[in-house]
């Protein structure tokens, strides 16, 4: 979905969200030939920092899996850092786990960002019934053709 | 600039947990299929952290996962699967009910060493109602067991399918997924009344 990275749209943004393997990752050979050359450590930021040390989102029920759209509009919004990263992102419906792999950052304070973000009305979440049997017979067929 | 020119289609995205005992692969089967590099912390475990975490059986592990880690399936266009992998430890329970949420269906994985070390998962699914199965993962240096001696062993009613699984291998952790599949679309098909 996001295969080909985030697109930042001045390449003087904030180097460390492009899409470079995390910290502990073990596998340093396999660093993507865009990810800059910050020295590993470089990035020290407590994660809920983001957030204001808030750790409880504003609203409930967000899933991993929850689809998050935002609307153009919302591009122009005076939203900063990882804020504005997010309505980029979802200007392609993203789920919350995708948002958090793109920030890279923990899923905690996703939701918690995400959350502020739809309680403003910048983003809206899809919502998504109960699944088809149709559905599920798709999905059944689709894994068996992996 | 960024706005495509008509409304993107909004993809369906399901949730699979993958779940089981500390130590038994949960991380290894996410990563073994999925597209992503599963999003992991895996820690080393301090010998403060080895009194907490029984390695029992499971000596050679010296990192556990801290984090969540998850991985994605793209099946189609427009239809996403999702595998998160439970915290490994019993201390990091709390935060299942949030995973578990809307999940499609679990995974249970089992190690013959450490058979017990999967009932939590098994009576949660239970109580929640997600649709479930056993998947027993095979240790090089674990003894095979056959299933029925497994299932014997887990005390599972004969509903509960029980299959074998290399958390390893992609070809058999799509098998596990199919299976998984097909145990959902028969408890939705005997609830809405439609069985066949």
């Amino acid at each position: 979905m996001t295969d080909t990275g985030p697109r930042l749209p001045d390449p003087r943004m904030i180097p460390h969200w492009a899409p470079a393997p995390p910290p502990s990752e073990p596998a340093v050979g396999q660093r993507p030939p865009e990810a800059v050359e910050l020295p590993e450590d470089h990035v020290v930021v407590r994660p809920f920092l983001l957030t204001g040390g808030r750790t409880r989102p504003v609203q409930d029920g967000l899933r991993v899996e929850t689809i998050l759209s935002a609307r153009p509009a919302a591009l122009s919004a005076p939203l900063r850092f990882e804020a504005r990263r997010i309505v980029e992102l979802c200007q392609r419906p993203t789920s919350v786990a995708d948002v958090a792999v793109a920030l890279r950052v923990p899923l905690g304070v996703t939701r918690v960002l995400v959350a502020d973000l739809l309680a403003d009305g910048y983003l809206r979440r899809e919502e998504q019934g109960e699944l088809s049997v149709a559905m599920i017979e798709r999905i059944r067929d689709r894994v068996r053709a992996l | 600039m960024y706005a495509p020119s008509s409304p993107p289609t909004v993809p369906t995205a399901v949730k699979i947990v993958i779940s089981g005992g500390f130590g038994v692969g949960k991380t290894t089967f996410v990563g073994a299929i999925s597209e992503i590099e599963p999003l992991v912390t895996e820690a080393d475990l301090t010998e403060v952290s080895v009194g907490v975490d029984d390695t029992t059986g499971v000596a050679a592990k010296t990192t556990t996962t801290v984090a969540l880690d998850f991985g994605r399936i793209s099946l189609d266009e427009t239809l996403l699967m999702y595998l998160f992998g439970t915290p490994g430890q019993d201390r990091f329970a709390f935060l299942w009910d949030d995973l578990v949420d809307g999940a499609l269906g679990a995974v249970v994985l089992v190690d013959t060493r450490r058979i017990e070390d999967c009932f939590p998962a098994i009576d949660y699914f239970e109580d929640h109602r997600i649709p479930f199965l056993l998947a027993v993962n095979n240790f090089a240096a674990a003894r095979r067991f056959d299933l029925t001696e497994v299932r014997e062993a887990l005390g599972v009613d004969d509903g509960v399918i029980v299959v074998d699984c290399d958390a390893r291998s992609r070809e058999s952790v799509k098998q596990v997924l199919l299976a998984l599949t097909e145990v959902v679309l028969i408890q939705r098909l005997a609830r809405t009344g439609h069985a066949r």
